[in-house]
Parts: C-alpha cells; structure tokens; sequence
C-alpha cells in the first residue's frame, strides 16, 4: 500500500489513485458555482437514465450563509466535496469505500466506523436516497447515498453516491484542530510548506462580506428571474435533434446560487423559501426529463 | 423435531426500525406457518444492525396429508356454473358427488414438505415486509430497508433452495466487519449460528446487547469514581448500532461545565449518542461521556477515545457559539420573530397563538393566586426561544432554555420559572408546576391548544392525535387536581371540548380505581369544576359501598321505574307533594324524612361537604325503603301525591348525582360502554 498522505493536496491524490483504479473516470470540478458535488452534471444529469457510469471528483461547493470571516475554525463558505458515483451501485460498494478510507490511512481495526441511518433529500433537485451517514470515532466523514429518485424522476439503475467532506476528513486525519491549520502541500516542498490559510483565508473573509453585505439583492433577483425565464427557452434549443440540456442546466445551477445568495443576504422570507425551492425544482426537473428522453433515445 | 433458522443479511439497518422488524418478521413467519397447517413448539426472531433472524423449533418435513371439502353449484345450475367451478377447482364432473341438492368434491390433498412451503413463506416475507422505508439497489427490483446480501435458510441442517431476485439461500453468514477473521461462515443451526457470530463478534440478541453495554458503562465509571446517567430510550438506539458493542470513556473539557447540564446531554445525546456521567451525589454532570463503539480496537480504544472527545468539543463549542448569540439576542427580537412562524394554517401564526395565551392567562391568573402581570408577561415571553438558536438546533429544550436565558437576563424569578415550566407536565412521568404563575400559563397553554384544534375540528380520533391534545387534556387535569384548583372549565371550552375533558378525566379516576358510572352520575349535574367533580366522585364512590348507599340506589332505581312509566301515561304531576294522612306511616315516614332533610342537604352541598350531603341521603334509605314495600302508588286516590313523593325522592337524591347513571347490581356500567354520554373518547 502507498505511503498515507500527509498533506490536502496528497488526500486528494490519494483518493483519485484509488477510485481511479477502481474504474471510475477522474473528472474535474464543475466550473459553475454549486452548494454540493451532487449538483454536478456529473451526478444529477449522469445518474438518470439507463447506461453505467462511475466517475470521482472533487468539487468546490459554496454555501453562502456559512461564511464566518474565517473565523471559525470548522466552518467555511467554500470548500471541497470528494464525490463519487457508482451507477449500478456495485454490490461490494460498503468495501470498496472502506478500503478507500483505509487508503487515507485509517486503519479499521483502531477507529471506530459506522453507517448511522440519516436519509438524505436535496429538494431544489427533487432527489432523495437511503443510505447513511459514516461516522469514524464519532465523527461524520462522509454521506453515503443510494439514489432512488432526481428531478423527481426514478433512478434506475440505482447509483450508489459518496460524499467526502474534505476538509473535515483531512483535520481529522492530520489531527488538525483548525481548518486554515492543514497542511495544504508536503512540508518538503520547495516553495515551503503552505497551510489551508495560507491558500484560502482571504477568500473566505471577502466573500463572507460579499456573500451578507456586498451583493446587490435587486441584481440578484433580477439575474435569478433571468436564468428562471431561460431555462425553458435553452430547452427549447436544439443541436442536430439533441436538446440543448447541459447549457439549460447550468442556469438552473446559476439560479440555484443567487438564491443561495439572496438567502445568505437575508432577503428571503421565510414564507418565500418554499416557493424559491419549488421553483428551482421545476426548472430542474424539466432538464433532467429532457435528459432522460435523450438517454432513451440514443 | 426439525429446526428451522432464517437469516436476513443486509447492509445496515436504521436502529430505530430493529425492534419493529423483529416483530413483524414474527407475525408474518406465525401467520404463514399457521396457513399451511405448521404450529411451531416455539418461534423467536432476532434484529441487529446487519440481520434479521428467525428460528423456530418443531417443525414437522412435510404437512399431513388433507381432505379438503370443495362446495360447488346447485344441482340444475347453469352449466357455466359448473364449469367454472372445475376450472378453478381443477377437477372434472366425474370427481363430484350430489349431496343435499349440491354438487361436492372430496379431495385428497397430499402434504407438501415443509422446504417448499419455507420457500415460499420466505419469498413472501421479504417481498411483503413493511418497511418504514425501503429501497432498490443496484439493477434489480427487490426492496429492502437497505440492499440485502444473503439470505441463510436452513431447515433440519439442510439449505432450503431458493432464490429472490438473484439471492441464492444458503448457508453461510458473515460476522463482525472489521473483529476477527471477518470472512464468512457456515451456519447449520441455531446453536451453530449463534456460537459462529460469538467467534465473530457479533451479539445477536439485542437484550445482550443491551446488557454488555449496560454492564461495560458501569464497569468504566466504577473505575472512576463516577456514575451512569441512565437513559433507557439512548440505550435502545445504541444497542441498535453495535453488533460487538463496546463503551468508551472519553474526557470532554470541563470548561464546558458551564453550559446548562440540559444542553450538554442533548449535544451528548442526539448529536453524538453519548452517555453522560455524574459524580455521585453531586448536581451536574462530570466532564467525561461514554461512547459505545462497534469494536473493541487495538488500542483499547485510546484513539476512539481522543476522536469522539476532540467531535464532542467541536458540538459544545457550537452549543456555547448558540448560547453566545442567544444572549445577545434576547427576547424581543426573539419574539418579533415569531410572526413569521406558522403555527398552524388555520389557527396563525406563533405571535397570535401567543397573544391568546397572554389574554388567557390573564383570565387564569386571579382564579389560581397567579399575580395577573406576571402571568402575562410570562405568557408573552413562553414561546420567544422557539426562534432562540440553541432552540433551533435542540428543539427538546423549548422551555428550559427560556428559563435559562430569563434567569440570565434577570428577569422576575417567578416570571422565568413560568417561561421554563409552562410546557409541564409532558407525560404521566412528569412533575405539575406548582407556582401560580407557573401554572397560569400552563394552563393558557394548553387551553389554547385545545380550543383551537377543538375550533377548528382537528380531534383526536380513535390512536390519531397528531396535536397532542389528549397529553394536553391529561395536563390541565392534573394541574388542576394536583394543585387543588377551582376553575370553571366552562369558561374556557364548548360542549365538546368539556365532554372531551369528562372522557380524560375518567381515564385518570379509573387509573386510580374509580368507576366510570360515577364520573358520569357527577358529570350529569353540568359541573365544570373538576375539583368538586372528584370530591363528589370520592364521595358518591364511599357512600354506594355503604350499605345504605346500596340500598338507596335500589331503592332510587324502583322509584325511578315507576315514575317513568308513568310518565309514558302522560306528564307527571307538578308541584309539592301535601302531608299525607296520619295513618299511613310510610307514607308520613318519607314525607317527614324529606322535609328534614332538604335543608341540612343544601346546606352540605352549598359547603361542598360531600360526604356529610351522602350521609343526609342516608337518612332516606329506611323510609324509601318503607314506602316502596308498603304503599301502593298507583291508588287512584293518592295517585297524584305519590308520584310528587318519588319526584321529591329523585329531585333530591339528584342534587348529588344522576343516579340514573349509577350502574346497579350486576356487570357495572363501566364494563358495558365506556362513554355513556357519547363523548369523545
């Protein structure tokens, strides 16, 4: 077995070398703003309809009204999901997660594991699973989904999906107490030893200013009816009879943020919410029909 | 006689869905083998984190053999008839005999072996059971709680084949994930099964389970000098996500000591699924937890233990962050909050539930010796932390963690004591709130939640009462009774919600023994005061154990009779009776006894002395008695004074209670109806 990682940057190495042997297509993040790597085209548009599909990546994900100025040592604005999809679930998926924890050098035999119910549903995609929430010494480190249904749609195979909390693992791992603490690159570097501060920190006081004091809420709202109106109009789109799925998508993504914008802004009532959620999972649910009958049809 | 073992292998199973599993797999393995004639010397199942198991002793290998009796039509039916009673029945008509007018067939059913019938009773349980939740998996199409890996079913040490959706049966089961040896094993009975997850780890009877956690909690606090903080429901949850369950003392940093001990065991409880300890005999937790973990590690736990200590430090830090804001916070932005908090969609928000409660608990206030601006002001404060962060994250610590932050703030003691207390009593277990203002807005509570979901036709029906209002009910009456209050109930709720009251207040007497007839014979003077009712209740109960208590009522009963049959002739009689001849002793007995006793009666009553209006009632037994042996009512010329005698009799005896509703010799009432008044019940 390869030597465990020491550093965020070698925990992420390490993971891709392992789902990679696995079978999985190593992808790259996303490149439009998500709350979650379940977003990712890779895993809300992939997992439906009938063709397999394993895939790993690493996925920025941006919950706005998290941000704390990176002040707080456990919560961030932005941070990093390691996502995997396994579609059929293959039936030995608990191991071949095991045996990925045991690769970040977890030895199973010392910590404590465990799959605790928790049930996860993410409503602006109209997607719900069975699975768990695995603790290690009493601490989540991952989620651990089997998708039944996306944009309200059966999933079919069933996916099994994986969620690393990256940056938790990694504390716990490297016995980090604070977050901007992590080694961020090998000690030994020749550009010398980096923390997660050192990359992020300024990230996370700015946009933890942009995100409650600096958006326009008027912009946002106007850009988030825009996406809403466009979204149906892409649909409508096509290229040599394919649907133009993917770029209608990518609105819903957009729309989904600056709701997660405004929210963090306060600018949402609470009475509001609903309709917001509800609005984005219409949207959401067109594309992933739309993507379904694509599937279906090639 | 043949054993059988099932083993349902699945991934892991949710804890709080083990018991009911364990259960239902029972009933429907019971009903199967009922079905096809099997009646087991005995049959046990068994739930854990990854298995459902079955066993059941004595079975035989094969049904006996069976006549069966097959009806079909008339003889002369329609030849459709009968043809499709052969088709159905898979016979011919040669096969029939007549018998009484009916063609009959006399089938002889061979006896299937049992493996078959286990085959399918198995097929049909899986397929059939009724999962809270389930799922599919992979490609296949079964639903299971979560993706199922084996099934071994075995059958006088012999595999009944089978397979569902691609799961063969078999023989082999798995042990712990990570102890031992961890690779599969053969299981031919129940005693093999048993001892093979021992070697592997695995407890399988959760009451075991339950008892190496308890045993293994006392053994680490023993050590210390500290002491378990027992708590039954995390035990079960614990017991459900173990299969080698293991505790762990950890250390948790005392200065988090200072957060209120109720948060630090809810952060404890249902964030981590800790234990709490205390040290013996002082208030408070000591600043260690337990953790039971599914491993007994190479460490001995030492890296488990620093783990979850380093989790727990993180959760309380996120408790004292929420205390933090909170205190910041305060009240009125708390409660400004609550205007944008539905309470439900047809009773308003949270800001309008509590503007009733304040007004309620002003009117409460002066009937319970409550100061009417404290109670208020403690109504307008209950419900604030429901927007309060820690209240947020610990919805079960409503209440005390407004108490805490009213006390914190400096607010009136008795204020904050309501604001803490006002959800009490939360069940049978709970303790009443005992000062006024306490119990002003208990009470407010609690009747704003009844008269609402009463208003808006939301009761409880049959095991349905999703508002709690049965709990809410139960709380006012024993406040009330508890606390001796007088409270006209009458004021606060319409017929039903009052009937409501009655039904609930008759599940607490019988509780303590008393009959139900006599809570409706009180209830059916219109009383609203549940205080006085129960005094009467106590009374009315004493005095019909008395012999002249018995005596009267029969007596009452006769007089009773009479009068209603002759009310069916036509309308009774009105007016007072006259003094009767002096040479009708009876009669001149009960005349005087009535006169002496209307008086000293009222006046008992008036005084609320119970006993003392029963032991006046007493005075009536001889000469009713008398009277009924000796004088005839229906006398044409006495007719009319005779039955305004008896009217006298009822009228008086019913300033006490509705006799008529007092079940008399025989089954007693109680056991026929439980509701005679048609309440809700």
């Amino acid at each position: 077995m390869p030597a465990a990682p020491k550093s965020f940057q070698s925990l992420i190495l390490t993971l891709h070398n392992y789902w990679s042997e696995k079978g999985c297509v190593i992808l790259q993040p996303h490149d439009v703003e998500v709350g979650a790597g379940t977003l990712h085209p890779a895993t809300v548009l992939r997992v439906l309809g009938p063709k397999p599909w394993n895939a790993a990546y690493v996925q920025p994900s941006r919950r706005p009204g998290d941000g704390r100025y990176g002040e707080n040592p456990n919560r961030l604005q932005h941070y990093y999901q390691y996502q995997v999809i396994l579609k059929p679930n293959p039936a030995n998926m608990q191991d071949l997660y095991l045996g990925s924890l045991e690769a970040i050098g977890l030895d199973l035999r010392t910590h404590d594991i465990r799959f605790v119910e928790d049930d996860w549903e993410n409503p602006t995609v109209g997607a719900w699973g069975l699975g768990w929430e695995v603790w290690c010494d009493g601490m989540e480190v991952s989620q651990y989904t089997y998708f039944q249904q996306v944009g309200g749609l059966d999933v079919s195979p069933v996916a099994g999906e994986l969620t690393y909390g990256l940056e938790r693992l990694a504390m716990y791992v490297f016995g980090v107490d604070n977050v901007y603490d992590l080694p961020f690159n090998d000690p030994d570097s020749p550009l010398g030893a980096l923390t997660y501060g050192d990359v992020f920190l300024a990230n996370e006081r700015q946009q933890s200013e942009a995100n409650f004091h600096g958006w326009d809420v008027a912009v946002l709202k106007q850009q988030f009816e825009q996406m809403e109106e466009q979204v149906p109009l892409m649909l409508a789109r096509s290229y040599k009879n394919e649907t133009l799925v993917l770029p209608a998508y990518d609105m819903v993504l957009k729309a989904s943020h600056l709701f997660n914008l405004m929210n963090a802004r306060g600018a949402i009532a609470v009475a509001e919410r609903a309709s917001y959620i509800g609005r984005i999972r219409d949207l959401c649910k067109m594309c992933a029909q739309k993507w379904v009958e694509l599937q279906e049809a090639a | 006689m043949p054993q059988l073992l099932l083993e349902l292998f699945s991934e892991e199973i949710p804890a709080r869905m083990q018991g009911q599993a364990a259960k239902d797999l029972e009933r429907m393995a019971r009903e199967h083998l009922a079905a096809a004639g099997f009646l087991p010397e005995a049959l046990k199942t068994f739930a854990g984190p990854r298995r459902l198991t079955l066993v059941a002793e004595g079975l035989p290998l094969a049904q006996a053999d069976r006549k069966e009796e097959l009806k079909g039509p008339r003889v002369g039916a329609p030849q459709q008839a009968m043809d499709g009673f052969l088709r159905k029945a898979g016979l011919t008509q040669d096969q029939l005999v007549e018998q009484n007018g009916v063609w009959m067939a006399f089938v002889e059913k061979k006896g299937r072996p049992t493996a078959e019938i286990i085959a399918e009773m198995v097929e049909a349980i899986v397929r059939g059971f009724g999962w809270p939740k389930s799922m599919t998996w992979g490609t296949g199409k079964l639903r299971w709680v979560r993706p199922l890996k084996r099934i071994l079913c075995v059958l006088d040490r012999e595999v009944v084949p089978f397979s569902i959706d691609g799961i063969e049966s078999g023989d082999v089961t798995e042990g712990h994930r990570f102890m031992g040896e961890a690779k599969p094993f053969v299981a031919k009975d129940f005693d093999e099964y048993v001892a093979g997850l021992e070697a592997h780890f695995v407890v399988l009877d959760v009451e075991e389970r339950k008892e190496r956690i308890l045993e293994g909690c006392k053994t680490l606090c023993f050590a210390r000098h500290l002491e378990l903080v027992e708590d039954q429901g995390l035990l079960e949850e614990v017991a459900g996500l173990a299969e080698w369950p293991t505790p762990v003392l950890g250390d948790m940093d005392p200065s988090f000591l200072d957060l209120p001990p109720e948060v630090i065991r809810t952060s404890m409880r249902t964030h981590q699924k800790y234990f709490a300890v205390r040290k013996p005999g002082q208030p408070g937790l000591a600043p260690h937890f337990i953790t039971v973990a599914n491993i007994e590690a190479k460490d001995g736990g030492k890296v488990i233990a620093a783990g979850n200590a380093k989790v727990l430090s993180s959760r309380l830090a996120d408790a004292r962050f929420f205390w933090d804001e909170d205190v910041k916070t305060g009240f009125e932005p708390w409660l400004a909050k609550l205007d944008g908090v539905t309470f439900h969609a047809k009773l308003g928000t949270m800001a309008q539930r509590v503007e009733r409660i304040v007004a309620l608990a002003g009117e409460i206030a002066p009937l319970v010796g409550a100061d009417v601006a404290r109670a208020k002001e403690a109504a307008r404060l209950a419900k604030a932390d429901l927007t309060s962060q820690m209240v947020g994250e610990f919805p079960e610590l409503q209440g005390i963690m407004g108490g805490y932050y009213a006390r914190h703030f400096g607010l009136d003691a008795e204020v904050a004591a309501a604001v803490q207390d006002h959800y009490k009593p939360q069940g049978p277990s709970d303790a009443v709130p005992t000062a006024p203002v306490s119990v002003a807005v208990a009470l407010a509570d609690k009747l704003d939640t009844l008269v609402g979901f009463f208003a808006i036709d939301e009761k409880p029906t049959g095991s349905k009462d999703p508002y709690a209002l049965r709990r809410a009910a139960l709380g006012v009456i024993r406040i009330i009774l508890d606390n001796g209050l007088r409270l006209p109930l009458a004021k606060f709720g319409k017929e039903d919600l009052l009937a409501f009251f009655a039904d609930r207040l008759k599940v607490t007497l019988k509780d303590q023994g008393k009959r139900h007839d006599l809570v409706d014979a009180v209830f059916a003077l219109g009383d609203d005061d549940l205080a006085r009712i129960v005094a009467r209740v106590e009374a009315l109960d004493g005095f019909l154990k008395t012999d002249d208590g018995k005596n009267l009522l029969a007596g009452y009963k006769r007089a009773s009779n009479i009068l209603k049959a002759e009310e069916k002739k036509g309308p009774l009689p009105e007016g007072q009776a006259e003094e009767p001849a002096a040479d009708s002793a009876a009669e001149v007995g009960l005349y005087q006894a009535l006169r002496l006793l209307d008086r000293p009666l009222k006046d008992a009553l008036a005084k609320e002395d119970f006993t003392g209006a029963m032991a006046q009632l007493a005075e009536l037994r001889g000469p009713v008695d008398a009277y009924l042996d000796g004088v005839f009512v229906n006398d044409p010329e006495h007719r009319d004074n005779r039955l305004k005698t008896l009217a006298a009799v009822r009228a008086a005896m019913g300033l006490v209670a509705d006799f008529g509703l007092v079940a008399g010799e025989g089954p007693p009432q109680s056991l026929r109806d439980s509701s005679p008044r048609g309440g809700a019940s």
